[in-house]
């Protein structure tokens, strides 16, 4: 019975959520794990936090200098990281839809489609202005705080407040 | 050259770039998660200061992984600087330390350009616009895209998502416009 309440309960909040961003709404509701897992579980994703940490900053995708080469074409490294980590992602994300793997829970693996929206062409547009500004993608944001860049709190902060800020004027933005 | 010699070097393309890429299935394998960061700030906001805002009104203790990944991230970038930082200055296209150095940025001992990247630069019209309107265009842009490059350019591209190329595009043209065409302006603020 526990199941069905989770499973129903997001398809309410998609409902009432004029909903221009699918995958985050999808992601917080129908792809929480509906198995139970023991809470304690979760200690999990900090430690695969702790290993993404270290790829990004051993990866130098964290420097800012990178992301300069990147954007004036200088350098292939960033486009060698990006696309290795896209190819392996296909492949794996293919092989897990072929071979219909499950999680260590036992069960089945989803993955919502994207809808398109004109976000993706405004919002991304102003990221990628914010990403050759700031040298950092969110990911490498926390990362460069790590690291023991102070003033990055900052950055982040500001980052915090654009979401905010966003999500205040969500509805009166084209979509 | 030791063991610890070696993971200190910078990690080739070859070799990042296709462990980034196995966060995807070991995210989802392990619990149905989809990589993504960008969403760890909607949720602090959800957390912090959700007010009456829709779209910040939801459960985010669902999400909790999502902070602890990041939580993880930060941890992770420590545990780097402390014990595998690479000792040598990072090396860049001569081309690129030329025109820094037009800009007075010479420093290459660290991940972000110190001379740039600093608390008294707060104060400056250069420092404010990188550090202060360079974020706010992180998080705004990337909330209003839905991703960013681990939830769209990795995740949605590995996914075969046609919305989250066109998301990587605009990403990467945004990029090219602000580095080629506006950042030289404002770097000799």
């Amino acid at each position: 019975m526990d199941n069905i309440k989770d499973i129903q309960k997001p398809v309410a909040i998609i409902d009432t959520n004029t909903d221009f961003e699918v995958r985050s709404l999808d992601a917080m509701c129908v792809n929480a794990a509906t198995v139970a897992e023991p809470k304690w579980h979760i200690i999990k994703y900090f430690i695969m936090g702790i290993m993404f940490g270290i790829i990004l900053i051993k990866a130098e995708v964290i420097s800012w200098f990178r992301i300069q080469e990147m954007f004036r074409l200088q350098s292939f490294h960033m486009f060698g990281v990006i696309g290795s980590a896209v190819v392996v992602g296909m492949i794996s994300v293919f092989l897990i839809k072929k071979l219909n793997i499950k999680t260590i829970y036992g069960e089945k693996i989803v993955l919502e489609d994207k809808k398109f929206n004109k976000g993706q062409i405004y919002g991304g547009l102003i990221f990628g202005l914010g990403w050759a500004l700031t040298g950092a993608c969110p990911g490498p944001l926390f990362a460069q705080i790590g690291y023991g860049s102070t003033i990055v709190i900052v950055t982040l902060f500001s980052a915090i407040a654009g979401t905010w800020v966003y999500g205040r004027f969500r509805e009166k933005l084209p979509h | 050259m030791s063991f610890i010699e070696w993971i200190r070097q910078p990690w080739p393309w070859y070799v990042a770039g296709p462990l980034i890429g196995l966060m995807v299935p070991v995210l989802l394998i392990m619990g149905n998660r989809t990589l993504g960061i960008s969403s760890s700030l909607r949720h602090a906001c959800a957390a912090c200061v959700p007010f009456d805002i829709h779209f910040f009104k939801y459960d985010w203790k669902k999400e909790a992984w999502n902070l602890l990944f990041v939580a993880g991230i930060i941890v992770g970038g420590f545990i780097t600087a402390m014990f595998l930082a690479n000792p040598d200055p990072i090396l860049v296209n001569p081309k690129l330390a030329e025109e820094m150095s037009g800009y007075g940025i010479t420093n290459y001992t660290g991940i972000i350009p110190s001379e740039v990247f600093n608390w008294p630069a707060l104060l400056t019209a250069r420092g404010l616009i990188m550090i202060v309107f360079g974020g706010f265009l992180v998080g705004f842009g990337t909330r209003y895209a839905g991703g960013c490059t681990s939830g769209h350019a990795i995740m949605g591209l590995s996914n075969l998502q046609w919305p989250s190329l066109v998301a990587t595009c605009c990403f990467m043209a945004g990029g090219f416009i602000m580095a080629n065409l506006i950042l030289p302006f404002i770097l000799k603020l």
